[in-house]
């Protein structure tokens, strides 16, 4: 795998990774849909940052028992575990509420569970 | 509550699972991993329990109360040792080159040492104890809240 | 007539997202000198044996309280909202 990758594609995996978690954000009408979008979002932006940071032909920045080449960048890497913490939180607390919005109201279409009405 | 044959593997597979999340915590600054990752192991190993054995049983000895005493203490250690370097900066590491964790491992790559780190272990220590117990306590409300209401329809 | 509206600036935003993948820096040539510094003096400052643990906990530990504040959070959202009524008698 040290030979050169033509026209970026894993730039271009995240542009598509994106565009699909928007596509689905603004057409689905089903609530538990529209959670699983915004997931792929927060994945694609993870996946962005990593790809930030790759030297040609580095090995993992750590210095127990390795070969003695280039290393990648570690920074990117320490924010994107953040990230995915911060994923898992907010995934947890919005299908807590999708379980209490149908225990209320009845269904889980986004349109028939409108309380405030103008 | 699953057949007898699930039971009796899932309590001996939980040893495993536990032992290999505290090493992953503990050997932090040597290899990949962390308190983060540690954390989600340990709690995988909980969810384990808990499909097996119904989550009804699992809520007689381990309470929310437990878990909530073990996050907060988490905490509580991580700001401590935040403040425990305050004579230069706020997260200063003091450990390097004293007593406690204070080797220093010598330049290119190298076996590595348990003793060296400064305070990384013991905040990899405190973070760890607070993944473990947020995710387990997430894990156990849900499922509780899930069967009670299929007992009321 | 609004769906269309709708459809077009979705298309517009893909399309600039497709011309950033195109005219960003090539794939493995990172503009970076931070890293060159962090990779030389982990070893003699922190005295870890792995960059990313080092950055994590040392170089940038204000990120990381603030992510174990936003877990608190979860948490507590989480377990209030599952509450149940005692009857009482």
């Amino acid at each position: 795998m040290t030979e050169d990758i033509p026209f970026n594609v894993p730039f271009l995996a995240v542009a598509v990774m994106v565009g699909i978690a928007f596509y689905t954000i603004i057409s689905q009408r089903n609530l538990i849909k529209l959670v699983m979008g915004l997931s792929i979002l927060a994945s694609g932006v993870n996946l962005f940052l990593i790809t930030l940071g790759y030297r040609k032909g580095g090995v993992a920045p750590i210095y127990t028992h390795t070969p003695a080449r280039m290393m990648v960048l570690p920074v990117p890497q320490a924010l994107t575990l953040t990230s995915i913490v911060i994923a898992v939180a907010t995934l947890a607390l919005m299908l807590s509420m999708v379980i209490h919005i149908y225990r209320h109201t009845g269904s889980t279409d986004s349109e028939k569970s409108r309380i405030m009405k103008g | 509550m699953m057949s007898k044959i699930v039971r009796t593997m899932a309590s001996l597979l939980i040893l495993f699972a536990l032992i290999y999340g505290l090493y992953i915590i503990m050997h932090g600054h040597l290899t990949p991993g962390g308190g983060f990752q540690g954390g989600a192991v340990f709690a995988s190993g909980v969810a384990l329990l808990i499909v097996a054995f119904g989550s009804n049983n699992i809520h007689k000895s381990l309470k929310e109360h437990h878990l909530s005493v073990l996050e907060s203490s988490g905490a509580l250690i991580f700001i401590g040792l935040a403040f425990g370097g305050l004579a230069i900066v706020f997260f200063y590491n003091f450990l390097v080159g004293s007593l406690m964790f204070g080797h220093i491992p010598p330049s290119g790559p190298n076996p590595g040492d348990l003793w060296t780190g400064g305070v990384i272990p013991f905040m990899n220590i405190a973070v760890g104890l607070k993944v473990l117990a947020g995710l387990s306590a997430i894990l156990l409300v849900m499922a509780l809240a899930t069967t009670i209401m299929e007992v009321e329809e | 007539m609004r769906k269309i509206a709708i459809a077009v600036s979705w298309g517009i935003f893909v399309a600039f997202l497709i011309a950033t993948a195109f005219l960003i820096h090539p794939f493995g040539y990172p503009p970076s000198e931070m890293d060159d510094y962090i990779i030389e003096n982990t070893q003699s400052e922190t005295g870890a044996n792995s960059a990313v643990t080092a950055v994590v906990f040392d170089y940038r530990g204000y990120d990381t309280l603030g992510e174990a504040t936003i877990l608190f959070a979860a948490v507590t959202g989480v377990v209030m909202l599952f509450r149940r009524k005692k009857k009482e008698k």
